[in-house]
């Protein structure tokens, strides 16, 4: 479409500069001009890409230092020297303890431990939410829903963090019981609030998009509605609801005050969703504030931060990929 | 015997297509109370004296003004940047660019920017702003450590980045609804390319824009984890305010320079290293009323502001 309007004033311009050498003076000068302007505007437009590189070549930049300063191997775990000779392998974060220890180990487990459970609690009230208001809902009762649920994914998180604190964490643990007040289990609640959002209205577009000639064959073979849903519709959005599940999982993982408020920031080794952990997000907020800059844990935090960026930019490379694909496939 | 499948199946239908609805019936509730509990506590405090006092007696008293003041002026710093860039960024690869692997990659960068964990671009805006460019500043100018620590520019600047794609993406929808015939109205007229832009797409693109602008600002202000070592403060005794005078004429002008409050970045403080936590949590629920309803107020306009902009290009 673009490609076709230059190619129009492309031919008309050389026709109008021919009428006379004071018309064509001004096209000379308003045709630098345009160029400039273009030029101006590209230079703009390639805004987003210069600081997706530059993003990745700071974070580079202070994250690598680590590396010449703390080693791969002790990202993972560090050999410590028993009171008695004998050497004990340990798998901890301790950057400001005399003998530093840096594993990521702790903070990775935290991280999905909060990440998982919560995006296993989004897919189910997100997809739900999604079929619901593409499918179930009436329309009119539609178009009020749905900027309902954008005005819900506006939400500060640091709001939801602080009710998780407030309110959340109390009314669990009367409910509950579990082993530390603020725990995994929590702050996984929270990032659901943020979650939810993002996989329903990704649902209702990837549902939305499906032709309704489909919903026609279907109902015609005497299918009944969740029998539509079920076997046509779910299965042709396939593609789109695991992008949106793709997605939500990338937020979980990147998400901070939620988890820095509602984890318990303890950087336990864990498999129990009711004990605190600490996650790689938390980490960085709460310990760049007071690390003196050029130490090895100020690094540290960088290296952490590198792992953040290239976990959840593949992520997100993969559901563009999937959700890609998705819009060829349905262009019938 | 064929019946009687139809009928077990349909039993079927209508018990998923119930257990739907309950679902989403539990997600309004739940958002509900959440929303009912935090206008129930935080109501009783809020008043035109909460909102515009500074805070007392170690944050157990007052109100929350310069928080307030920071969170505009963060923000209002943080449109100078994004918006112009970010629709400059739309209309070349809207209107200039064609469909090719640079274009490609720049749609890709856009969503992946979009992606990139908040907390992340605090590392950036550390790293990039305060580091590279604030230090650099600081040894051409020689002003001493001024630009090369955590300062309100700086967080302006890094959240400017994060909301970047909001505009993008909110612009680009905007010029692509300005329908076709319009441009070629404008070309048949004998207009340039620049002069169509100007007098003809970006008019009609306007709520658009202005949709996009709305949406960066909610995001902005509501954004803790960037500024936390950005240069957001805990308490600060003065408004990071600056008198800038041209020879006897002074006006109060916003100083980039200094550290300042956030409203969000006071609730987090508030609910996780208060003094007295049973003396602030009022306080605490009054800010995060008054933040979320800034946060809706801001989304509800700009979600009417798109429902009517799409309701006027229908009608075209």
């Amino acid at each position: 479409m673009i490609a076709e309007q230059s190619h129009i004033t492309d031919i008309k311009t050389p026709d109008r500069s021919q009428e006379s050498s004071f018309g064509k003076k001004i096209k000379k000068s308003i045709r630098i001009k345009e160029r400039i302007i273009k030029y101006f505007f590209a230079v703009n437009g390639a805004m987003a890409l210069v600081f997706i590189i530059l993003i990745f070549v700071f974070l580079f930049k202070e994250g690598f230092k680590a590396l010449e300063h703390i080693g791969f191997l002790d990202f993972i775990y560090l050999d410590q020297v028993q009171a008695d000779g004998s050497v004990k392998r340990v798998y901890e974060w301790y950057p400001t303890s005399a003998e530093a220890r840096y594993s990521l180990v702790p903070l990775i487990l935290g991280t999905l431990l909060t990440a998982i459970p919560g995006t296993i609690i989004s897919t189910i009230f997100g997809v739900a939410a999604g079929i619901y208001l593409s499918e179930v809902a009436n329309p009119k009762l539609k178009e009020f829903l749905k900027p309902m649920i954008e005005l819900f994914a506006g939400i500060p998180t640091v709001v939801l963090g602080f009710i998780m604190l407030a309110v959340g964490a109390s009314f669990f643990n009367d409910l509950l019981n579990p082993v530390n007040r603020l725990n995994a289990f929590i702050a996984s609640l929270g990032l659901s609030f943020v979650i939810i959002p993002i996989i329903a209205s990704l649902t209702e577009d990837a549902l939305h998009s499906i032709p309704n000639d489909l919903r026609m064959a279907s109902y015609g073979l005497g299918a009944t509605k969740w029998q539509t849903i079920r076997h046509v519709i779910l299965p042709a959005a396939f593609s789109g609801v695991s992008a949106s599940i793709i997605l939500g999982f990338g937020r979980a993982i990147g998400e901070t005050m939620i988890v820095l408020m509602a984890s318990g920031n303890a950087a336990n080794i864990t498999a129990n969703i009711f004990e605190s952990v600490r996650t790689m997000t938390a980490t960085i907020a709460a310990e760049m504030g007071e690390v003196s800059q050029g130490s090895d844990h100020y690094y540290a935090l960088f290296f952490i931060g590198i792992v953040l960026f290239t976990i959840t930019f593949f992520l997100n490379l993969i559901a563009e990929i999937v959700i890609s694909k998705m819009r060829k496939k349905n262009t019938f | 015997m064929e019946q009687l499948k139809q009928k077990h199946k349909d039993v079927q239908g209508i018990i998923f297509i119930n257990l739907i609805r309950l679902l989403f019936l539990v997600l309004v509730i739940i958002l509900l109370l959440l929303l009912g509990k935090i206008v129930v506590e935080g109501s009783g405090i809020l008043s035109l004296e909460f909102v515009f006092d500074s805070p007392r007696n170690n944050m157990t008293k007052g109100g929350i003004g310069p928080a307030i003041f920071g969170t505009i002026a963060v923000t209002f710093i943080m449109i100078l940047f994004a918006v112009p860039l970010g629709v400059f960024s739309a209309i070349y690869l809207n209107e200039y660019a064609k469909d090719t692997f640079f274009t490609r990659v720049i749609r890709t960068s856009i969503n992946n920017l979009a992606g990139v964990p908040s907390i992340v671009f605090g590392l950036f805006g550390l790293g990039f702003f305060i580091l590279f460019i604030g230090r650099n500043i600081d040894d051409v100018l020689e002003t001493g450590l001024l630009f090369g620590q955590p300062a309100l520019l700086w967080a302006s600047a890094t959240l400017a980045v994060l909301v970047l794609p909001i505009v993008i993406v909110s612009t680009l929808e905007a010029l692509n609804s300005v329908p076709k015939t319009h441009r070629d109205a404008s070309y048949g007229l004998g207009a340039t390319k620049w002069q169509t832009i100007k007098h003809v797409v970006l008019p009609q693109a306007r709520p658009g824009i202005l949709t996009g602008t709305i949406l960066a600002i909610s995001r902005g202000a509501g954004e803790t984890a960037p500024i936390l070592f950005l240069g957001a403060a805990f308490f600060l005794p003065n408004l990071p305010v600056v008198d800038l005078c041209i020879g006897d004429y002074c006006i109060p002008m916003i100083n980039p320079t200094e550290q300042f409050m956030y409203l969000a970045y006071h609730i987090f403080i508030l609910a996780t290293q208060s003094s007295n936590p049973t003396k602030t949590l009022p306080i605490q629920y009054g800010s995060t009323l008054v933040l979320i309803a800034l946060t809706f107020l801001l989304n509800i306009t700009a979600i009417l502001f798109r429902y009517r902009f799409r309701k006027i290009l229908g009608r075209l």
